[in-house]
């Protein structure tokens, strides 16, 4: 059959992506699968790199195309930084990124998420998809995974949102798609960015709460079938 | 070649289910098997049943395109129910229906037509344990433990290590469920909820699905690219 381990295919990070703006700053989120065709090659990767204090970016599409660009981005903002003399603003890192994915839209296969706070613009959200494009926007998604949230965004967001509402929001939102997405799967990373500096989170899956048709997870079948009220079909 | 019944051939699949696991013990045969049916990337179905019981004692296991195992019930029934009514006292047992299960899936690939599944078939008869497997081209085998799919590269290792002929059903359900959580970290297409059935002479069980504990506390998740900044 076709599907079978090709450890030649290239690593995808499939993936779901967020990223989402509150009174405040912004919150990025992201799910940890890189898969290898149907074989999961990394369950608990990072996919919201740094690029500088002050700015991150979700990565999704090719693994190798999406490091390369950041890399890059981090390099040429590294230098930026020096001459400007002071932290690097989300819209320039935006550009950067825009320029990369741009000027070599031939060759990339990546959907990056731009987020960071800064002293000027204070939270932004912007979204560079396939192409090149840029678009800032007050909440953004991408990744294989984000075909399942379009709906949930849509009745789910709202303006002016609290730190902890935002950061519930991702975490549910990428709950939900690696609910349904085959690509997309592992623990919810989560991570804060405002005026008081940047804060990281992690989430595995018994953290997350339980959607349709899943079940209350146990150690082993024994423990269910060796219970005085066994009720493994607990709806 | 009939141009009418080319509409009809699946020429990939479309709703699939994923591995099925499944080990001799001391008493007979456990099959394990995650309740998804994909939809290409997507999780859509997450019930479906993919171990049945075929007469009194087989046990059949599918993995691959949902509407096929669904015909090959269809045809087993047919099966059973033409050996029930000899009314003979003999019934067809797992070799039996291997063998037919087997000839089947060959001619419907002889055609170019094949029922895109591979099948796990197990069973006690007479105290003699069988343990089978069958594919969409006909592959034909029996062993002290069989897998479809990914399982064969993920589980089957394992089970090469620690399987041996006299587990108990407890250390044979721990097994299966040490094979199942692998390939729920490792397959895309696993989905948590599980059916482990086991199936002895006096007869099969179907237990009712549950759901895998998983483990991600080790330190290096919490924060893999600290030293390296960009990577994964």
């Amino acid at each position: 059959m076709d599907n079978c381990l090709d450890f030649n295919a290239p690593h995808s990070m499939g993936t779901t992506i967020v990223g989402v703006t509150y009174n405040g700053g912004v919150v990025l989120g992201a799910d940890s699968r890189t898969s290898t065709g149907v074989y999961v090659a990394n369950r608990a990767s990072d996919k919201i790199t740094q690029l500088t204090d002050n700015v991150y970016v979700c990565r999704s599409g090719s693994a190798a195309d999406s490091q390369i660009v950041s890399d890059y981005v981090r390099y040429f903002l590294h230098q930026h930084t020096i001459q400007l003399g002071q932290p690097a603003t989300v819209k320039v890192t935006a550009n950067l990124v825009r320029l990369l994915s741009y000027n070599n839209k031939n060759f990339l296969e990546t959907g990056l998420i731009v987020g960071g706070w800064d002293k000027y613009e204070g939270g932004q959200i912007y979204g560079v998809p396939l192409g090149g494009t840029i678009v800032q926007q007050p909440f953004a998604i991408g990744g294989s995974g984000s075909s399942y949230l379009y709906g949930f965004f849509d009745q789910a967001w709202k303006e002016g949102m609290t730190k902890d509402e935002a950061e519930e929001l991702v975490r549910k939102a990428v709950s939900l798609a690696i609910a349904r997405d085959g690509a997309s799967g592992g623990v919810v990373r989560t991570v804060i960015i405002n005026s008081e500096g940047v804060t990281r989170n992690f989430y595995p899956g018994d953290q997350l709460p339980l959607w349709h048709e899943e079940l209350e997870p146990h150690f082993s079948l024994l423990d269910i079938l060796s219970s005085p009220t066994p009720s493994p079909m607990d709806i | 070649m009939g141009s009418g019944a080319d509409s009809e051939r699946t020429l990939y699949p479309y709703v699939t289910g994923s591995s099925v696991v499944a080990i001799k013990y001391k008493d007979g045969i456990l099959m394990a098997a995650d309740m998804g049916g994909s939809y290409g990337s997507t999780l859509r179905y997450k019930s479906i049943e993919r171990l049945k019981p075929i007469g009194k004692h087989t046990l059949l296991g599918a993995s691959g395109e949902i509407s096929d195992f669904q015909e090959i019930l269809r045809f087993l029934d047919e099966l059973i129910l033409n050996d029930n009514m000899w009314d003979d006292g003999n019934s067809l047992g797992p070799k039996e229906v291997h063998n037919y299960l087997t000839r089947v899936m060959y001619n419907r690939r002889n055609k170019f037509n094949p029922l895109w599944n591979s099948l796990v078939i197990g069973g006690v008869k007479n105290g003699q344990k069988y343990l089978g497997m069958v594919n969409m081209i006909g592959i034909n085998f029996n062993d002290n433990h069989v897998a479809t799919g990914l399982g064969n590269h993920l589980a089957r290792p394992i089970l090469r290590d620690e399987w041996n002929e006299n587990l108990t059903f407890e250390e044979g359900v721990k097994l299966l469920e040490k094979c199942m959580r692998v390939l729920l970290y490792r397959d895309r297409s696993a989905v948590n909820k599980i059916q482990i059935a086991k199936i002895t002479e006096e007869g099969t069980t179907v237990f009712p699905p549950f759901s895998l504990k998983t483990y991600w506390e080790f330190s290096a998740f919490k924060n893999p690219a600290a030293s390296a900044v960009g990577s994964w």
